[in-house]
């Protein structure tokens, strides 16, 4: 099928699964709340939809391997640690004033230099097999989590409820402020990417090539990890870590679209991950009533596909 | 011209490459010769940009650090090895990505002839609609070769361009490099390890051994058993045919 | 025991020497720690709480650590352990499902549940494997993550269906602080594994050599898998239902003993045990320092201590390669 077809496709898909999510079972009464609320949640799908997507194609283009993704580097558990640490060092009083802008800007800082670390792992003067640096990153994520485990401990039991409703955000109680500031910016770096989607192509190729064909590997691929690492923030925020959807989202993309343009594969990751988790919370909302945070169907249903696809294809 | 200056790349207490000076003129065909862990993919690639390390390179008198990315991929090109590249391309992609540094992704009429000319170069024309995966390790390398042939630039350096090939396209890249030092005056650096290659083609020879220049003259000074026993350590007969120089260095 | 070099056997048995001094040193600093202080305690603290809590610190301990070093042979790979091997998650879904089914289950049918989800679950796991034809070693453990992911998100919605999630919190995040006298008892049942294990190990060696390996030396290929998988599930249940989740001793202490000691297991498994004994007992007597007199869960130090290792060693073994 030729790409532009399925990503028609893909967009009528979303279109009418955003429309059912916004109109399917409407209460008799207050329909302008309810309407107003739900408008907000799928903002909220969509902006984490695109956010992850994005991140997680650019992240393996950038490393030149289908298996990495941001979380698994433990990216996410590291959001997690810095929020933990500011409650633990402020108080909640104090981060309350601070705003959550300037947390979550604190937070995302911190993510960027953990990700140029690990990145000169890869490509900077004492290279690591993959190998290594795959578990490198996986064990960060084990500390991190830990490290955050043990400053939950410390904290004032009452503070702590406030990190937690931080720390496991979902779609139910979304926070308005920073879901405008983080729409903002997806859009803007989703419009700055149009027009590098050509280097990306490029960088695709491999470290040599790219480099003999002009493009600056080193600053080209620092400059595509800052914007992963904000993006992988962003979405830790609004949802917390979901380990596999962009792994999922991304294969699977490849998979119906397989060419090296990344003017096609970013869109249509982008709507499949918008597919998925606007389905899925739609599913679960209102088919089945339960309040199973949809993390863990993502996980499930990412898990399945993605261990049938290593099973019948022998990689990723 | 290219100028190498006091070049050395180390690997912990390791040289590699050991304080190698040298210029290599426009307008020739130069090979590297040596024996393995000599230093000649090494020395190729601190020229190329793709390692790091001491030393000055010069690339028409200015410094090749220089250079913004883009300039320096109109006049220098350099392929090592080929396999890497896992990416879902047809041939006729890969080598379109020749033009990168000309015209990013929008080729030009003219540019998607000089991908053609390149293609039917490396006699890739019936193959140029196939995907990468789906070709043998030998056109694959014929492929990555044809894309650094669109690339058209002034200097083309290659390392070990004949892995992977058979006789027959072996000799057919031999004399198109050589057509394109000839013809269009451009300056060809190779790291061959088969001598016979290097002594039919080449202009100059360039010997490492152990990291240091041994040799950098006209290939007959340096085809001679002499010269060899220094540069490998083997005695090497050298006889003649049809004019060259060959090494029957087999027995 | 024919050792073909007699000065690396003189080297191994001075490790091992140090090492057990190491281990008394600890146990017995381990027995002296507490909330009430050294001069107060009684013999019946003592017995009732401090000596089986130090026991069972160093079983699981030397039989975490052992399971981890079999289970890298049996899949010959350097990363994969009962954690990172989905056998945890599997024998967590095994305890969760007994306690749905019946909440007032003692503990050997506890352990008898999650032995048998954790056996099962190691089986398909292996047989998983040997179906992919794994273009890349990493992808191996990786496929033991996702796999475990699955069964997590499983277990996890059936916690949330019959609220059990504070539970399988609990379960994952190991302590040894709720350990009393007769409520630990089943985790002796890891000494007979251990010393099957030291029968084995020269078995398993030859079985990460290979299936073909293995049998032109005489090795019974699939029952020794198998009793190599009996002996990984009992020790990952029993400890679950004790303690609950320990990670990275799995992963870190043969690793730690591997890099320096190659992976003959018959030369090591003393030494790994032993290391695994003393690596716990240290994570818990920091554990209960740091905060004294509270306590924190033995899995985040165990985690942190872990991880720090893991990394040291990462490094370590790249100056000793280069």
């Amino acid at each position: 099928m030729q790409p532009r077809h399925t990503l028609t496709i893909l967009v009528i898909l979303v279109a009418l699964s955003a429309a059912l999510f916004l109109f399917y079972q409407l209460p008799g009464g207050a329909v302008a709340y309810i309407l107003e609320r739900r408008a907000i949640k799928l903002a909220a799908l969509i902006v984490t939809a695109v956010a992850i997507a994005i991140s997680t194609s650019i992240f393996q283009t950038v490393s030149g391997n289908r298996i990495l993704t941001p979380s698994i580097l433990g990216l996410d558990t590291l959001y997690l640690l810095v929020q933990t640490l500011l409650m633990f060092l402020l108080g909640a009083k104090s981060l309350a004033m601070m705003g959550r802008i300037s947390d979550f800007l604190l937070s995302v800082a911190v993510m960027i230099v953990f990700s140029l670390a690990l990145f000169s792992l890869l490509f900077g003067k004492h290279t690591m097999p993959l190998t290594m640096v795959l578990f490198l990153g996986m064990v960060f994520g084990q500390l991190f989590g830990a490290l955050a485990s043990f400053f939950q401990l410390l904290i004032d039991p009452n503070e702590f409820l406030t990190v937690q409703a931080r720390m496991f955000a979902s779609f139910n109680s979304v926070n308005t402020a920073l879901l405008f500031s983080s729409s903002v910016i997806v859009a803007a770096i989703a419009c700055a990417l149009v027009f590098f989607l050509d280097i990306l192509d490029v960088l695709s190729l491999g470290r040599e090539s790219a480099i003999t064909l002009g493009v600056d590997h080193r600053r080209a691929s620092r400059l595509f990890l800052i914007i992963v690492a904000i993006l992988t923030a962003i979405a830790t925020a609004l949802v917390g870590p979901v380990t596999f959807l962009g792994l999922l989202v991304v294969s699977l993309a490849r998979q119906i679209a397989p060419t090296y343009r990344h003017s096609i594969i970013l869109p249509t990751s982008c709507l499949l991950s918008m597919l998925f988790l606007i389905v899925g919370q739609l599913l679960f909302e209102r088919i089945f009533h339960f309040n199973t945070p949809i993390s863990i169907i993502i996980n499930f249903a990412g898990g399945i596909y993605l261990l049938s696809h290593l099973i019948l294809r022998g990689t990723v | 011209m290219i100028t190498i200056n006091h070049a050395t790349k180390r690997y912990g207490s390791r040289s590699v490459v050991n304080d190698v000076s040298l210029s290599i003129g426009e307008g020739t065909l130069t090979t590297l010769i040596g024996a393995n862990g000599a230093g000649k993919s090494t020395l190729l690639s601190l020229v190329g940009r793709l390692l790091e390390g001491e030393g000055e390179f010069l690339l028409e008198g200015k410094r090749i650090d220089r250079y913004p990315s883009t300039e320096l991929a109109k006049r220098l090109s350099m392929l090592r090895q080929s396999n890497h590249i896992t990416v879902r391309l047809t041939v006729a992609e890969l080598v379109g990505f020749g033009r990168f540094p000309y015209s990013r992704s929008r080729l030009t009429a003219a540019d998607r002839r000089i991908v053609s000319e390149a293609i039917e170069a490396m006699d890739l024309t019936n193959l140029s609609g196939k995907y990468l995966d789906q070709l043998s390790g030998g056109e694959r390398q014929r492929a990555s070769i044809a894309m650094i042939i669109a690339q058209d630039t002034k200097y083309i350096l290659l390392d070990e361009p004949l892995n992977n090939l058979d006789m027959a396209h072996s000799v057919h890249i031999m004399k198109l490099l050589r057509t394109l030092v000839d013809e269009r005056g451009k300056t060809v650096i190779l790291v061959l390890h088969d001598i016979n290659f290097a002594s039919c083609y080449s202009d100059a020879i360039i010997a490492m051994k152990d990291g240091t220049l041994v040799y950098h003259a006209p290939t007959d000074d340096v085809i001679t058993p002499d010269a060899l026993q220094q540069i490998y350590g083997m005695e090497i007969p050298v006889c003649e045919h049809r004019g060259r120089r060959f090494c029957l260095y087999h027995l | 025991m024919p050792f073909v070099n007699d000065q690396r056997y003189r080297e191994d048995f001075m490790h091992r020497y140090i090492l057990l001094t190491l281990v008394v040193i600890f146990s017995l600093a381990s027995l002296s720690l507490g909330v009430i202080s050294f001069e107060e305690t009684t013999m019946h603290i003592l017995v009732q709480s401090r000596l089986p809590r130090t026991i069972s610190i160093l079983i699981s301990g030397m039989s975490l650590a052992t399971a981890g070093a079999i289970m890298q042979l049996l899949t010959s790979n350097r990363f994969v352990t009962p954690t990172t091997g989905s056998t945890t998650e599997w024998a967590k879904l095994g305890l969760l499902i007994i306690l749905i089914w019946t909440p007032q289950a003692s503990v050997v049918t506890k352990t008898l549940f999650s032995f048998a989800f954790g056996f099962a679950g190691t089986i398909s796991f292996l047989f998983i494997i040997k179906r992919i034809k794994l273009k890349e070693a990493t992808l191996v453990p990786l496929v033991g993550i996702i796999y475990g992911n699955i069964i997590a998100s499983i277990a996890t919605y059936l916690g949330y269906q019959h609220d059990l999630i504070q539970s399988i919190q609990s379960w994952t995040q190991g302590t040894f602080a709720l350990i009393l006298k007769g409520r630990y008892e089943v985790l002796y049942l890891s000494i007979p594994c251990l010393i099957v294990a030291m029968l084995y190990a020269n078995r398993f060696t030859l079985i990460s050599m290979g299936r073909e390996i293995s049998i032109s030396l005489g090795v019974r290929y699939q029952a020794t898998l198998y009793v190599g998988l009996l002996i990984v599930s009992t020790i990952s249940a029993l400890v679950l239902v004790t303690v609950g989740v320990i990670p990275f001793i799995g992963l870190v202490v043969p690793n730690m003993v591997t890099l320096y000691r190659g992976e003959n297991l018959e030369q090591n498994i003393t030494t790994i045990a032993l290391l695994g004994g003393l690596f716990l007992l240290a994570c818990d007597i920091i554990s209960r320092l740091v905060l004294h007199p509270f306590e924190i869960p033995i899995s985040v130090t165990a985690s942190i201590i872990g991880c720090l290792l893991f990394i040291l060693l990462i490094v370590g073994r790249r100056r000793h390669a280069a």
